[in-house]
């Protein structure tokens, strides 16, 4: 049996005294996309950004196709190298809410970037590349000007473009359409249909529960800091048993999910 | 009374050689100041905790007292400790140094503005720390920066007037001795004003040149 994408085993995460992420266990198969709903400050953040390291769990593990994330494996829990979490964080690639673009550069600058400092591509070849993938998110004519020059949802297309350009193969989206106005959600969201059905495992913090219900695998549910769920869109929307979740659904049931009902 | 302004123009050589050591120690005390006030500055935000500690008091120190004071001390308290400089390279050290406390702090906050999210942004691309801080943190930083910069440049250009006091043969300096020469104080006084004005219009006008030209980049 192949070792699944993510693999994520009885994982805490305190801020000081404060308990996020309580025991948390899930597995995503490769190729398939997993959404994070639940909550605010339920810690679906939290719980994206450690499987990235970007947060550090406070106890339990994380591995990315079979190789431990950030500490490594045996019985004493040690960081690992910083080159050796940068190979086996390659795998992902992450898109923030925020988009997290750089300014000083152009959208091209920003896939280009890594490409030659990362990858040691030659500047030609890297922006070659840069612009295929800009071109992928439909963003080739956008690719000279600077993120303060585009739209919210053009930002982000970039940002997934960028990340994209390092081949990963897990892609962590952290509520990727908050930022945006509603007319702007759709281009990215649309982005995001295409990977999924290229193939790409993803994990995606949403509050779009429509796309989460059309375009998930799997659905988890978070809340207080546990997880509650990690079922099928149907097991989950369609007989939502649990009161905690069928409150939440009450609060935010859109047409995607009320159809499944 | 009249004023009489061509018995200290008659003097335009001598004024020109106080403006150019005046410019010589602006330019040259700022870029020392930036230079130093960056090392410092880059030094507290990544040097660990010592070296935060050790720094933070001396900057303190200098932006809590006036530079006055402060040249007087290096130029007349210099020699106790065997520090013998002559009164320009001591000007020059001292506007380097009190620049330096200041352009610290301004990089201080400069590293602090930038968003977490891009360094984490960084980090996920797999760019290592040194990478992040040459290609993300610093040009960015500049960006934010420049105005507070540009600023504090004006204010070490006024501050240099003070270096008169230790015998610099800076424009005042100069000015102010033709000034008394030709019994023509108060004039001496307005042309000094208008130079030092001309001065600062012309470093304003280049800083918002360099403003428009990065426009681009900011939101
Ligand atoms: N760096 C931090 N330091 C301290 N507490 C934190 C930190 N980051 C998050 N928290 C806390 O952890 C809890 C979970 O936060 P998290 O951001 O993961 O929630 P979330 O489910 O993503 O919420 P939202 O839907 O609002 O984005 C919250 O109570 C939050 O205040
Ligand atoms: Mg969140």
């Amino acid at each position: 049996m192949t070792d699944p994408a993510i693999n994520v085993s009885h994982v805490s995460k305190q801020f000081g005294e404060t308990q996020v992420l309580r025991d948390i266990s899930m597995q995503v198969e490769a190729g398939k996309v997993s959404c994070l709903i639940g909550p605010s400050g339920s810690g679906k953040s939290t719980l994206l950004r450690c499987m990235a390291f970007l947060e550090q769990a406070t106890s339990g593990s994380i591995h990315i196709e079979g190789e431990p994330l950030g500490f490594t494996d045996g019985p004493q829990r040690r960081r690992q190298s910083p080159a050796e979490l940068r190979r086996v964080r390659s795998r992902i690639g992450m898109v923030f809410q925020q988009f997290n673009l750089w300014p000083h550069m152009t959208a091209l600058g920003n896939v280009a970037i890594a490409l030659r400092k990362v990858r040691g591509m030659s500047r030609s070849d890297a922006e070659d590349r840069a612009m295929a993938q800009l071109d992928k998110v439909g963003l080739k004519e956008r690719a000279h000007h600077y993120p303060a020059q585009l739209s919210g949802g053009q930002q982000q297309r970039v940002a997934i473009a960028r990340a994209l350009a390092l081949d990963p193969t897990i892609m962590l989206f952290d509520e990727p359409t908050s930022a945006l106005d509603p007319e702007l959600t759709g281009e990215v969201l649309n982005v995001m249909r295409q990977l999924a059905s290229e193939g790409m495992t993803m994990v995606v913090v949403t509050h779009e529960i429509g796309f989460a219900a059309s375009v998930g695998n799997r659905i988890a549910f978070l809340d207080g800091g546990r997880l509650l769920f990690h079922d099928t869109p149907q097991a989950v929307f369609a007989a939502p048993r649990e009161p905690r979740l069928e409150q939440f659904l009450d609060t935010y049931l859109d047409r995607g999910a009320s159809m499944l009902k | 009374m009249s004023f009489d302004f061509a018995v200290i123009l008659a003097k335009l050589p001598q004024i020109l050689s106080g403006l150019g050591v005046t410019i010589l120690i602006w330019v040259g005390g700022t870029f020392a100041a930036v230079v130093l006030g960056f090392v410092v500055a880059t030094l507290r935000r990544f040097g660990g905790r010592g070296i935060e500690v050790i720094l933070r008091a001396p900057i303190e120190i200098l932006r809590g007292t006036p530079f006055l004071v402060q040249i007087f001390l290096l130029y007349f308290g210099g020699p106790y400790i065997g520090l013998r400089l002559d009164p320009w390279l001591a000007g020059l050290l001292g506007i380097s140094i009190y620049g330096a406390a200041y352009y610290a702090e301004i990089f201080r906050a400069g590293f602090q503005s930038v968003p977490v999210g891009h360094v984490e942004a960084a980090e996920c691309a797999g760019l290592s720390r040194n990478q992040i801080i040459t290609a993300i943190l610093l040009p960015e930083m500049a960006l934010l920066v420049l105005p507070p910069a540009l600023n504090m440049s004006v204010i070490l250009l006024k501050e240099t007037a003070l270096l008169s006091l230790i015998t610099v043969p800076e424009l005042t300096m100069t000015v102010q001795a033709i000034g008394s020469q030709q019994y023509a104080f108060v004039e001496s006084l307005v042309i000094l004003a208008l130079v030092y004005w001309a001065l600062v219009e012309l470093a304003n006008w280049l800083g918002r040149y360099a403003e428009r030209n990065l426009s681009k980049l900011s939101a």
